[in-house]
């Protein structure tokens, strides 16, 4: 990574006209485990990859519930996500408390979208630098947003954020025209397939290091419990893998991996 | 140019020995880096079109819209840095709420105009904040003025314009403008020359997926901004194909 | 440094200076001197008594889909003063809101449920708003208002069709909410209310014989309500949308006064 002398403020642009300093927030973003998230005519599902910090710990969460119909996992620092996660409760439960309805999922987008902005204009605040992938399911059906530290964000059909999750995206890319008619076991196994090519070879998904949340008609917003989790990754199990963590481009990030479940970072333990 | 920058550069409160304010033209910087926005200004209305530049496979097509809606008689089309654009065109609605709530009509748009480029401006003054890296065109139709449209910069300078043009290929694009007559062209002419103009100054080479954004605001429409509906957005765009396709073939006939 | 708000409510990096939608005051202006620019006028708003009226809104459900209807005057105290006040509102495709009460609160109210529709329409994302949500919004915002000892006078009926089905609900001043087949407010709430549910009672109703139920209430309430007008409005909606209709004039027949003895 280059250092300049246009990087240091998030009020200085550089003579390209690029931001660094939201540049170097979305590389957070990079720094965090991959999550995926992919969506089928009446189901979107988030799927994410936890991370413990060392033996000791539990698994960190990345999926947060926002609301009966919205939930985000995130990837990036976790401290950020929270501030994120409670505005965007707030936002929902005023919705509902007013008019009785829940908050269209494109909408409240919005309303982050602009609320991120504002840090990443002013010399006091910094770039919130995490990722979002939003899973919601409203009167206009499932959806599936990434927000990035940008204060951009993104409608996608499917998409994968963190370390890694080039691999994932490609799969997604080779794969998401199936998935509008698939049913719901087929789309979460799609998207532990995409999970685990963000794996190294040595590394398998099990119910410890999986989450997976899942939103639809009649179906508030459900993050598995370890019966489901069971249930889920058995449909992938044993299958052979396209494309192992190791061969991924660009985002890897700094250091090479150990090949165990835990990143060797333990120094950056905000990021999750 | 940037060398003699150097030093003086690194915010937006200081002037460079040659009378320059780099932070500005840095801002325009990402404007130039974007997907082409054109307006065009015509007899009876006023159309938007935009390149819109698909990174991802696995973007919804349709999402991410660039031109949006003020106020029911105003559209605006960005270009530049996208979550800029939108605190732009939050404070435009604010300020034609406002103005409505206050007047009981709807906001000219040369008083939006004046308040959304002294907004873009007061960016441009102080070290605290950094300018805006979005350049906004603006436009409407009404019964007294007629169309209107002007265009923002992120220095908070704004112009009123026949015809005009941001982003990437925005002098091959005001070159393909300049030879129209607009002031004779209805709205259902503009349109079908914006998709073509696009299609034309769009670079293959660099970025190969984009989507087409067309919006109208005109006499037809009653003064209310709308997206062009999707048959006659189809038709002119497959219009413009085929013309780009006519263009392709002549050129390898000459050689 | 000073606190500067948290991450998602940073604090304003300077005052009186642009702002969307207010007036620049910029420091040193001789405007921004003097005890008048200091003290914020303080109004004590308590709404005690409504000015300007208007009196009962009718509501009917029917079996596609509501309607309502309301006179046109504007009743200065006993005055008949304002003779065109049309006060059935279509707020769009979906909802029709009717209001009875203090004329200038709904004036207010209506100002702001058409930018919350202008806002909507911005945004662009297909969804509208619902008659449910705006009863609900409307509730919130009235109760707010009285529990402030400075209530908006009015009775408002909101009609739509929600996710395919009719819905009917009425909110008073006092931010009272409540969904039925049949509502009918002010003097009406005594008058038409009895005509209204015995035909709602023999069976659903079409909308040619709901919008004739309605006429003849509005026929009754004009012989009896001593601040009615014989012109009033008639408002439709149904999946096709929603139609407000020019003011009409009601035809009454005083033949059966001489009948009447007074002794």
């Amino acid at each position: 990574m280059f250092r300049n002398q246009y990087d240091s403020d998030v009020t200085v642009w550089s003579p390209q006209g690029r931001l660094h300093q939201v540049e170097y927030a979305m590389e957070a973003v990079k720094l965090g485990s991959a999550t995926v998230g992919l969506k089928n005519k009446q189901f979107a599902v988030l799927i994410a990859l936890k991370r413990a910090v060392s033996e000791l710990s539990a698994y960190q969460k990345k999926i947060i519930p926002i609301d009966d119909h919205i939930g985000i996992s995130i990837s990036g620092l976790t401290a950020d996500a929270r501030m994120l996660s409670r505005f965007m409760r707030t936002e929902c439960l005023n919705h509902r408390y007013a008019h009785d309805a829940p908050m269209p999922v494109g909408r409240l987008i919005g309303l982050v979208g602009n609320k991120m902005q504002i840090c990443t204009q002013r010399y006091d605040k910094r770039p919130l630098g995490v990722g979002l992938l939003v899973a919601g399911y409203d009167d206009q059906g499932p959806h599936i947003y990434q927000m990035c530290p940008s204060a951009n964000f993104f409608d996608c059909r499917a998409m994968a954020i963190g370390a890694r999750s080039q691999s994932a995206r490609t799969y997604l890319e080779k794969h998401f025209n199936t998935f509008l008619d698939s049913d719901l076991n087929d789309l979460v196994a799609h998207g532990l397939r995409a999970l685990r090519d963000t794996l190294p070879n040595e590394v398998d998904l099990n119910t410890k290091n999986v989450s997976i949340a899942i939103v639809g008609p009649k179906t508030p917003l459900r993050v598995c419990d370890e019966a489901e989790l069971t249930q889920y990754l058995s449909l992938v199990e044993g299958e052979e893998r396209r494309g192992g963590g190791a061969a991924a481009t660009g985002d890897a990030g700094p250091a090479p991996e150990a090949g165990d479940e835990r990143d060797p970072q333990p120094q950056v333990n905000n990021i999750v | 140019m940037s060398s003699i920058g150097t030093g003086y550069d690194l915010s937006a409160s200081q002037f460079s020995p040659d009378g320059r304010v780099f932070q500005v033209e840095y801002a325009a910087k990402a404007v130039e880096n974007s997907g082409t926005v054109i307006g065009l200004r015509g007899k009876d209305g006023v159309v938007f079109a935009v390149e819109k530049l698909v990174t991802s496979k696995l973007y919804e097509p349709g999402a991410n819209k660039r031109i949006f809606h003020v106020d029911e008689h105003v559209g605006m089309a960005v270009a530049g840095l996208i979550s800029d654009a939108r605190q732009i065109v939050e404070t435009a609605r604010s300020e034609a709420s406002s103005y409505r709530s206050q007047y009981g009509a709807p906001v000219p748009l040369k008083y939006l105009n004046e308040r959304v480029s002294m907004y873009m401006h007061a960016y441009t003054l102080y070290s605290a904040v950094r300018p805006y890296g979005c350049s906004v065109i603006m436009g409407t139709w009404s019964d007294y003025e007629g169309p209107q449209m002007f265009m923002l910069e992120p220095s908070g300078v704004s112009f009123s314009y026949f015809g005009c043009a941001v982003g990437k290929a925005k002098q091959a694009a005001k070159t393909e403008i300049e030879k129209l007559k607009l002031a004779d062209m209805t709205v259902k002419d503009l349109v079908k020359e914006a998709a073509r103009i696009i299609y034309i100054v769009h670079d293959e080479l660099k970025d190969k997926q984009f989507e087409l954004e067309l919006s109208w605001v005109s006499k037809d429409t009653k003064g209310r901004h709308e997206l062009v509906p999707k048959e006659l957005a189809a038709e002119v765009e497959n219009q413009a194909k085929q013309a780009l396709a006519d263009i392709e073939d002549s050129d390898e006939g000459d050689m | 440094m000073a606190f500067m708000g948290d991450m998602m409510n940073p604090a304003p990096l300077w005052h009186n200076g642009p702002a969307p939608g207010a007036f620049y005051n910029f420091p040193g202006n001789s405007s921004s001197f003097g005890p008048i620019n200091h003290t914020v006028q303080d109004f004590k708003a308590h709404s005690a008594t409504p000015i300007t009226t208007t009196t009962t809104v009718i509501g009917l459900k029917f079996d596609k889909g509501c309607v309502i209807a309301a006179d046109t005057l504007g009743s200065y105290g006993s005055l008949a003063r304002f003779r065109d006040c049309p006060r059935v509102l279509k707020v769009n495709d979906l909802i029709l809101l009717g209001s009875g009460g203090d004329y200038a609160d709904y004036q207010y109210l209506k100002d702001i449920i058409e930018q919350k529709i202008i806002d909507e329409q911005c945004i662009g994302d297909g969804l509208q708003l619902k008659p449910k949500s705006l009863h609900c919004w409307l509730t919130r915002v009235l109760y707010n208002k009285r529990s402030k000892m400075d209530p908006l006078w009015n009775n408002y009926i909101v009609a739509g069709i929600q996710d395919g089905e009719p819905f009917l609900g009425a909110v008073d001043k006092l931010g009272t909410a409540y969904e039925d087949g049949t509502i009918a407010t002010g003097l009406g709430a005594y008058m038409a209310t009895p005509l209204l549910r015995d035909a709602v009672e023999k069976g659903p109703l079409d909308e040619e014989s709901a919008k004739a139920l309605v006429r003849k209430c509005m026929e009754v309430l004009f012989y009896r309500d001593a601040r009615s007008f014989p012109r009033y409005q008639l408002g439709v909606v149904t999946a096709a949308g929603v139609t407000v209709e020019e003011p009409v004039e009601l035809k009454h027949d005083w033949s059966l006064a001489h009948m009447i003895h007074m002794k």
